[in-house]
This record gives C-alpha cells, structure tokens and sequence, in this order.
C-alpha cells in the first residue's frame, strides 16, 4: 500500500482500521480476501469499486450486520478507536458511535419525519433529543415542512431524513452506503455538499461507498478502490482522481483518447493492478 | 374530523391521537354513549357487546404483534385461556380480588408469552407460525394435564368481579368493567405506539435491518412483542373467565386462534381501532347469518329438502366468505375503508 510514504505529514489516529479481514457468507462464499484500509478520524475516505467488489459487505462488516444476513468475519479485525469490533452486536457497535446509513435510504415509510428522527436516537436516553430534531432539521431545512408519512417523500428527501436519522444517534463515524442512488444530478450535489458540511462543522468521520466515484473523490481526503474483496489501489483522492487507471475505468473517460469504436479495443485492456 | 384545506402544520400535531378537538370530544362521547347502553338494550345486545369487548382486547394484542411488529402467532387463543385460568386460579387459591387478579394474569400470560416467544428471536414468517401452533398445542395439553391450575376436565369456577360489597354479577354491571377495561386497554396500546418502544416495534416490521442498524434490539423487541400480545391476550381472557362464571378447558383451541387472526386481518393489520371494527365484524356476522337463515327457512324455499339440508351449514360459509371477499377487496381492512369514507364526505360534493 502507499499509504505510508503519500503522506508526508504524520497521519492522525485512525478512527476506524480494518486488518486484513476475510468475510464468508454462508460459511461457502468468500467474499472479502484479506481487506485492509484505515479511516482517520476527522476525514472523509471514500472506498470505490465495481459492483459485487464488496463494497456494502465491507461496511455490513464494519456495522455487525453480516450476521443478519449469514455472514462472519473469519479473519482479521475491524479496530474502531482501538477497540475490536468484531463478533459484536449491531445495537452495541451502535452504541459505540457507529452508525450505518444503508443503500436506499430504508426509512421507515409508516412514519413521520419526526418519528423517523426519534428512532434514529433510539440508543440515547438523554433530554436533548428535541433540541438534536432542531439541529438535524436546520441542515434539512426542506424537511421541515414535510408533515404526513416519510413514505411520501421524495428520494432525496428521503436520503436526507436517512442521513437526518444518523446525525440523531449522535454518531463519531458515519458509514455511508451510495447516497447518491437514484437521486438527480442536482440533489445529488445538495446531498455531497451537505455530507462535506457535517464533516467540516460536526467533525463527523465518514467511510463513503459510491457508485459516483468523480463526486466521492471530490468530497474525500482519500479513497481506496477495491476490488474482488481486496484494496487493489489507494492514495489521496486527488491523486486518484488523476491516475490514468482510474479515470478509464471509473470516471469514465480515458486520458486524452477520443472514444470512438476504432479504440473499443482499449476498454478491454487489462487493468494494471491485478 | 378535518375541515377541508385545514392541514397539520407541524409536527406535533402528526402525532397526536386526537387531530381536533371535535375528535376528541366525538371518542369522549362515544364512550358515553356506549355507557348509555345498558339503561336501553336488553340483555341480547349487552351480551353481543361484552363480547365485542373481551374479544376486542385480545385481538388488539394479536394486532400488536402481527399487525405492529410484523411477527405471526398461531396460538393466540392458548393464551386467551391461559389469562381466563390463571385469573380463576389467582381468585379461587389465593384469595385476590377479581379486579386485581384480572390485571395479574394478564402479566401471567405476559410471561408465558414472552417464554413462547423466545423462538421469534431465531426464526420468522411460515417458521415462526408453525412455532407457534406448538405453543398452542402445549398450552391446550397443559389445560388438559393442569387440574391443580384448571381443574382438569371439570373446569375452574370464576367469581364475578366484587368490589366492596357490590357485585357485578349481571350482564348491565358487568358491562362497565368490560367497557373500562376495553377503553384502558385501547389507549394504552395507542399510546405505546407514540413512545420510543412503539416505534422500535413497528421499525422491526418494516425494515428489521435499518431497525438493526439504529441500535434497536432485534431479538428483545420480538420477544417484547410477544409479551406485550399475551398480556392483551391474558386480560381478554380474564374478563372472558369471569363474565361466564366458569372456565372450561374445551374451547381455545386452534379454531378460536385462528378467529383472532381474521378479526384483526378484517379490520385492519397495524390499526388500533380496526381491532374492535373486526371483531364486532366477526362476532355480530353469525348473528346477523342466524336472522337471515331462519328467515330462509322459513320463507318458501325452506320447504325445499336441499335449502333444508344445507341451512345449517349456512352460518358457517358466510363467515369463511366474509374473509375470503376482504383479503381481496379490502386488504386494509374496515379501518382503511372508514378512514376513506371520512376522507369522501371531508371533501363532499368534491371527489378529491
């Protein structure tokens, strides 16, 4: 990995490390080969890859909701703040600052906006849960309005009561799951730019999965592609941004090379990190 | 009711029970007159009612836990009878009043439930319905083998409710302990679904993963739920036990749990006031099947031998159809279906 030597500046603590872990599901399939990667604490890192690389698997691992779904961690460890996290329960990881936003928002639709809020502080048993709605919906100021059931939002109202109902568990590390799914060019800027403010004002960690790798990369300090259950590439987002790979296979343009079908063979060149 | 154009503005008012006042005053009011009856009806109506309401409490409980929590039990009536016996037992053995043995077993029932309910943390849909229908079946066995707790075949005798030195031992008295027990019961349970417990329930049954990954307690909550229905369940129960006089261990078999499952499917899944809307559904239907049989039979087409032969069996289809016609016409229920016709005449003479 490059990690060490890109950053000249001593790295701050991780907040978040994953050594070498090997995920199975189904006690059969293998899906992550001994994937590591290290979130720091105030940043955001952005972790990239085709579909099926294992991305969500990555942070169902991070989360404890492999177990849910047939799935173990049966090598390495998920260290958060110094601690294991593996072989916990989803509520404990909760407890600890954790909180997961899924792919396709998942609210509960039979709710209110504000009772969708109040579940998300259903770890908290202070008095400052209202005042935290008031906060929330200050970022939201379009949820606001919304009265009746959170099922007749709209997607990207939608996304924002999911990200809304992190912010209620009062979280130090977000792992967030595609927010841009399904949402216009537009919102989808909204949705980045508020991810950036609540890392920049809250000092909220965030691990980001996205399919919208220009976008990610623009938001994080660092990001890692993986694929097939392993990192093959990380570096400052900046970096990435520019490496020629990453452009061709993720950004979707190719360098300097016009696209046409004279130059289709160029597509299916290997990719230089396997 | 809403006026039409007068929408909630905030978020406060989404969640009050009450809308408007006029709603308010409309249940306050309901209740009275409900309270009303016993100075008009005869005894016919008041029994159809006291019925609706122990009835009614127990499938409230079932709702909770199918309609709230999205969990299924096969064994509703086990514990129904569970509640009938044990508030006996608590009176007969121990000597507590009716009135507060009747909440103790329902709390009786809340443990035995929460002890079925233990395998709802493992498993869920067509698994857990068979799991449940075991419990059904241990429970009625126990019944059975139990005579230090039923009485065996003979049944336990239940003293009516008595507080002080007055009894109420007939239909009209009676009648008030079921209505404040039906009118107690109903708010708590819409009540519990505006508290943090109430929305963790109801976050199980639509996305048990997004429920789980904000720190709700997959395994407790089921469970919870469990408890939560059996206590309903138990209460039901109790108020059944001591409205006859005598609890017999025939009777909660599978037939009466599978009763509770279409009130509450023929009211409405996840509605509070759809539970009562589908068990006075359920208990005035044969009534009203009865009218209308004997007036077949006694109209010309009675002297027809195939009409005779059959007539009996009429009451029995009508309620088998009554359920088949809702799951495809009205899969929401009564309760959708008066929510509607308040949102037409809201809007009156408009459609929408």
């Amino acid at each position: 990995m490059t990690a060490a030597t890109a950053t000249p500046e001593p790295a701050p603590a991780p907040l978040l490390a994953l050594n070498n872990v090997e995920v199975v599901y189904s006690d059969v399939i293998l899906v992550l080969r001994g994937l590591s990667l290290v979130v720091p604490a105030g940043k955001i890192v952005a972790l990239l890859g085709a579909n099926g690389a294992g991305k969500s698997t990555t942070l169902k691992a991070i989360s404890g909701l492999l177990k849910t779904e047939d799935g173990a961690i049966t090598r390495g460890e998920v260290l958060y703040a110094g601690q294991r996290l593996n072989g916990l329960d989803p509520e404990a990881i909760v407890r600890r600052g954790v909180f997961q936003v899924m792919e396709g928002r998942r609210i509960i639709a039979d709710m209110t906006v504000i009772e969708n809020l109040r579940l998300g502080a259903h770890t908290r048993r202070d008095r400052e849960v209202g005042d935290d709605i008031e906060r929330v919906l200050g970022y939201f100021p379009r949820l606001r309005e919304r009265t009746g059931l959170a099922g007749y939002l709209s997607g990207g109202e939608q996304q924002m009561l999911a990200i809304g109902r992190a912010l209620m568990a009062r979280p130090r590390l977000i792992l967030m799951d595609e927010p841009s799914m399904g949402l216009s060019p537009f919102l989808v800027q909204e949705v980045f730019a508020i991810i950036r403010r609540l890392n920049q004002e809250l000092g909220i960690t965030i691990l980001l999965v996205e399919q919208n790798a220009r976008m990610a990369l623009a938001a994080a300090s660092y990001g890692y592609i993986m694929e097939q259950g392993k990192i093959v590439l990380d570096g400052p987002a900046a970096e990435l941004a520019g490496n020629e790979d990453v452009k061709e296979f993720y950004l979707g343009h190719g360098g300097d090379r016009a696209r046409s079908f004279k130059n289709l063979k160029s597509f299916k060149r290997r990719k230089r990190w396997l | 009711m809403h006026p039409c154009g007068d929408f909630r503005t905030s978020y406060r008012a989404d969640m009050t029970i009450f809308p408007t006042r006029a709603s308010a005053y409309a249940c306050v009011a309901g209740v009275l007159l409900l309270a009303a009856v016993p100075l008009v009806f005869d005894i016919y109506v008041l029994t159809l009612l006291i019925q609706i309401g122990y009835y009614g409490v127990a499938a409230l409980g079932l709702n909770i836990l199918v309609g709230f929590t999205g969990q299924i039990s096969l064994g509703h009536s086990a514990f129904f009878g569970f509640g009938a016996f044990a508030s006996a037992w608590l009176n007969n053995r121990f000597g507590i009043p009716v009135l507060l043995a009747i909440p103790l077993a329902g709390l009786m029932t809340a443990a035995v439930g929460v002890l079925f309910g233990v395998p709802a943390a493992r498993i869920k849909g067509l698994y857990l319905a068979i799991a449940t229908l075991a419990s059904q079946f241990i429970l009625q066995d126990f019944f059975a083998r139990a005579d230090w707790f039923t009485g065996g075949s003979a049944g336990a005798a239940a003293a009516p409710v008595a507080v002080g030195g007055f009894a109420f031992d007939t239909d009209q008295r009676y009648f008030y302990v079921v209505l404040v027990a039906v009118v107690a019961m109903y708010l708590g349970a819409a009540n519990l679904l505006r508290t943090r417990d109430g929305r963790a329930l109801v976050a199980v049954r639509d996305h048990y993963l997004s429920a789980e990954i904000m720190g709700i307690n997959l395994t407790r909550y089921r469970i919870l739920s469990f408890g939560i229905s059996s206590f309903y369940a138990g209460v039901g129960g109790a108020l059944f036990g001591h409205y006859l006089g005598f609890v017999s261990i025939e009777g909660f078999d599978i037939l009466l749990s599978i009763q509770f499952l279409g009130m509450i499917i023929i009211g409405g899944l996840g509605s509070i006031m759809g539970s009562i809307m589908g068990t006075a559904f359920l208990v005035l239907l044969p009534e009203v099947m009865e009218t209308a049989v004997k007036a077949l039979a006694a109209s010309g087409l009675g002297q027809m031998q195939a009409v005779a032969d059959g007539i009996v069996y009429f009451k029995e289809m009508a309620i088998g159809l009554a359920i088949i016609l809702f799951l495809i016409f009205e899969p929401d229920g009564l309760a959708h279906r008066w929510r509607q016709t308040k949102a037409y005449w809201k809007l009156y003479p408009f459609s929408y």
